[in-house]
């Protein structure tokens, strides 16, 4: 009865496109840590994913009515709970 | 004299600001990093001359490319500090005002973008936001010039907050969210038409399509503008009226060297491109030919800038510029080059890495050819056929992507993925769009026209003295062997330094095939950019970088030469 599959934390690359999520945690250096929090990514917050490009292409999302463009490398290390 | 320097996020409005407290002209877009160097202006207060500094964006006092850290330093001279703040994104901007507040330079905040936030649902108690902060808030739209009165009267105001203390990012964060839960308030809102078409625009089923079609449509309309304007306005204009003035000149002034200089040879029909006088040609050039062609590309530039599209056209293409060893920011060196490669050259600081500004800019110096060079490439070939001009132009995007292609394997160095604020769409406004226009043909006139002239004096001298023959001769075992040229085309190349119009007009009188045409128009867009970029290039790369850009740019043209004259003249 522990843990059901909706409360699992999934990467932010595999957020399905205009669901709702909230980010429970960032992986990675202190650079990029940095860099998506002076963006205002960051733990805590609600994010969705507005466009995802092909073929490895950059995912476009949402936060707070604000949108960005971040590569999949920097996505696949933002880690989101389905809300 | 005072120092006031406004800083902020980028695309918040800080170069607009700017624009409505100093009364000078700088260029502004709808696009993070549009700045990417200061300028310096003059304001009156009261009875006291301030200098306004505009510096370029940042999100926090770390910088993470060239542009921020100039920023940065800019930030160090100042007295006080405007921070312009977009009122639609209160949240992620108040990051860089309690960084600022940490400090002890007085600041005072411009609540910029303010007329958004009644559509977007967003209710900001901005007196609150004054007390807590304990600063003077000003809520202004720079674009209207609504608040911007109260800004200055408020400037004096501008104080520091001991109670800020220095913290660490999360300090500031917590102390952001108790902010905003005081002081904002954001309503629900259904999807508008405006985030429709942000959805179809960056989305890739819908983008890619739409993009395709809008850069063929701009490319048309910069045509269509551009040929009209030579037909019906400066062509008649240079017919009608200036050439009995210049006829009238020539017969008045007889032969000799001075009629040479400002006309051409005496005697034979007077011909705008070919004649070599500092009032034919270097006249006619820039004013009659290339001219009518920058007016059309900056116009639609600038629509392009001020909608907001260009971050949506990086994210799409992101993917492409990824593996040519750039982002999709790579963009705008590319966009902005094509009118000019000098602003082309500056704008590759926004990107992060060593790498990939030399990339972009070998590229640029390589592979996009200037507005001016294409004006004059459409006159000299057009006549030939549009079949020409669009070898030109293939074997330029050919080049862009192989060269890039090559370049992201061999040099050394990160390229980091593409992190980039897509703004809001705004509807451009036509007076807006039509001073910027202007700006930027006015700087070109500023810069092409003495180049020009200084052109044609060179060749002019340098022909009456016997060199420019000699050299031909010399250079005419080379061109002829290698790229099936004749051996003054070499000549051409060299004056290309100076201007790459002018160098194109100078392939007319050798009586050459179309087909050597396109290899002579080609090569002279890739070996080496003009004296402009090349000055801008070694400030941006650093010498030992140019140098190895260099390089690239003579093998590339060589080989690239060597080439078309095989495939397309066949010997």
């Amino acid at each position: 009865m522990v843990n059901n599959m909706e409360h699992q934390d999934i990467s932010l690359l595999n957020l399905s496109r205009n669901k709702k999520a909230k980010i429970t945690m960032i992986h990675g250096g202190r650079g990029l840590q940095h860099r998506l929090d002076s963006m205002g990514i960051r733990n805590g917050k609600e994010i969705k994913v507005v466009s995802r490009q092909p073929f490895r292409g950059p995912l476009t999302v949402e936060i707070r009515g604000c949108q960005m463009t971040l590569g999949r490398g920097m996505a696949r290390k933002i880690m989101v709970e389905v809300l | 004299m005072k120092k006031i320097v406004l800083m902020g996020n980028p695309n918040v409005g800080k170069s607009v600001v700017f624009s409505r407290l100093t009364g000078a002209n700088v260029i502004a877009s709808n696009y993070p990093g549009t700045t990417v160097d200061f300028s310096k202006g003059k304001m009156k207060i009261g009875k006291e001359y301030v200098e306004i500094i505009d510096a370029p964006g940042t999100y926090s006092l770390e910088p993470t490319n060239k542009a921020e850290e100039v920023a940065l330093k800019m930030l160090k001279e100042a007295d006080v500090v405007i921070n312009v703040v977009n009122a639609t994104n209160l949240e992620r901007n108040l990051y860089l005002a309690l960084e600022l507040l940490e400090g002890d330079i007085p600041v005072i905040i411009a609540l910029n973008i303010w007329d958004e936030t009644h559509h977007l649902g967003i209710q900001i108690d901005e007196k609150e936001l004054e007390n807590l902060l304990g600063i003077p808030i000003v809520p202004t739209v720079a674009l209207t010039g609504e608040g911007i009165k109260t800004l200055v009267s408020r400037i004096k105001e501008a104080k520091t907050n001991e109670e800020i203390k220095p913290t660490s990012r999360e300090g500031r964060w917590i102390e952001i969210g108790s902010l905003i839960e005081k002081v904002e308030r954001v309503e629900h809102r259904h999807h508008t038409i405006r985030d429709r078409i942000s959805d179809l625009t960056i989305r890739p089923l819908t983008g890619l399509p739409l993009a395709a079609g809008i850069i063929f449509l701009s490319f048309w309309i910069v045509r269509l503008i551009g040929e009209n304007l030579i037909g019906y306005i400066f062509e008649p204009l240079f017919e009608e009226l200036y050439r009995p003035v210049i006829t009238g000149l020539s017969n008045w002034l007889g032969p000799g060297f001075i009629h040479n200089l400002l006309i051409g040879q005496y005697g034979v029909e007077i011909d705008f491109v070919e004649s070599m006088g500092m009032l034919t040609t270097g006249l006619f050039v820039p004013v009659g030919m290339v001219l009518p062609y920058i007016i059309a590309f900056y116009f639609m530039l600038s629509i392009l800038e001020d909608t907001g599209y260009m971050p949506r056209l990086a994210t799409l293409l992101d993917n492409v510029f990824h593996k040519l060893g750039m982002h999709g920011h790579g963009i705008v060196p590319l966009f902005l080059g094509l009118g000019c490669n000098v602003p082309g050259a500056l704008s590759t600081r926004t990107l992060e890495t060593r790498k990939q500004r030399f990339i972009s800019a070998t590229l640029l110096a390589i592979a996009v050819p200037c507005m001016a060079q294409m004006a004059m490439v459409f006159g000299i070939l057009g006549p030939y056929g549009i079949q020409y001009i669009g070898l030109v132009f293939f074997t330029l995007v050919f080049l862009y992507i192989v060269m890039g292609l090559i370049m992201n394997k061999f040099v050394k160095g990160e390229s980091p993925e593409i992190f980039l604020e897509i703004p809001a769409y705004r509807r451009p406004s036509l007076k807006v769009i039509l001073k910027k226009t202007w700006m930027r043909v006015r700087w070109f006139l500023r810069e092409a026209i003495p180049f020009l002239f200084a052109g044609v004096l060179v060749i002019n001298i340098l022909y009456s003295v016997g060199f420019l023959q000699w050299l031909g001769t010399v250079l005419s075992p080379v061109m002829q062997g290698l790229f099936g040229l004749p051996g003054e085309s070499g000549v051409s190349m060299i004056i290309g330094f100076l201007r790459k119009d002018l160098a194109v007009g100078m392939l007319l009188p050798l009586g050459m095939s179309p087909m050597q045409l396109v290899i002579a128009t080609t090569m002279l867009t890739i070996y080496f950019p003009c004296v402009a970029t090349f000055a801008v290039l070694v400030k941006e790369l650093g010498i030992k970088d140019m140098l190895k850009s260099a390089a690239i740019m003579v093998g590339t043209a060589v080989t690239v030469g060597f080439i078309l004259k095989l495939v397309l003249l066949g010997v």
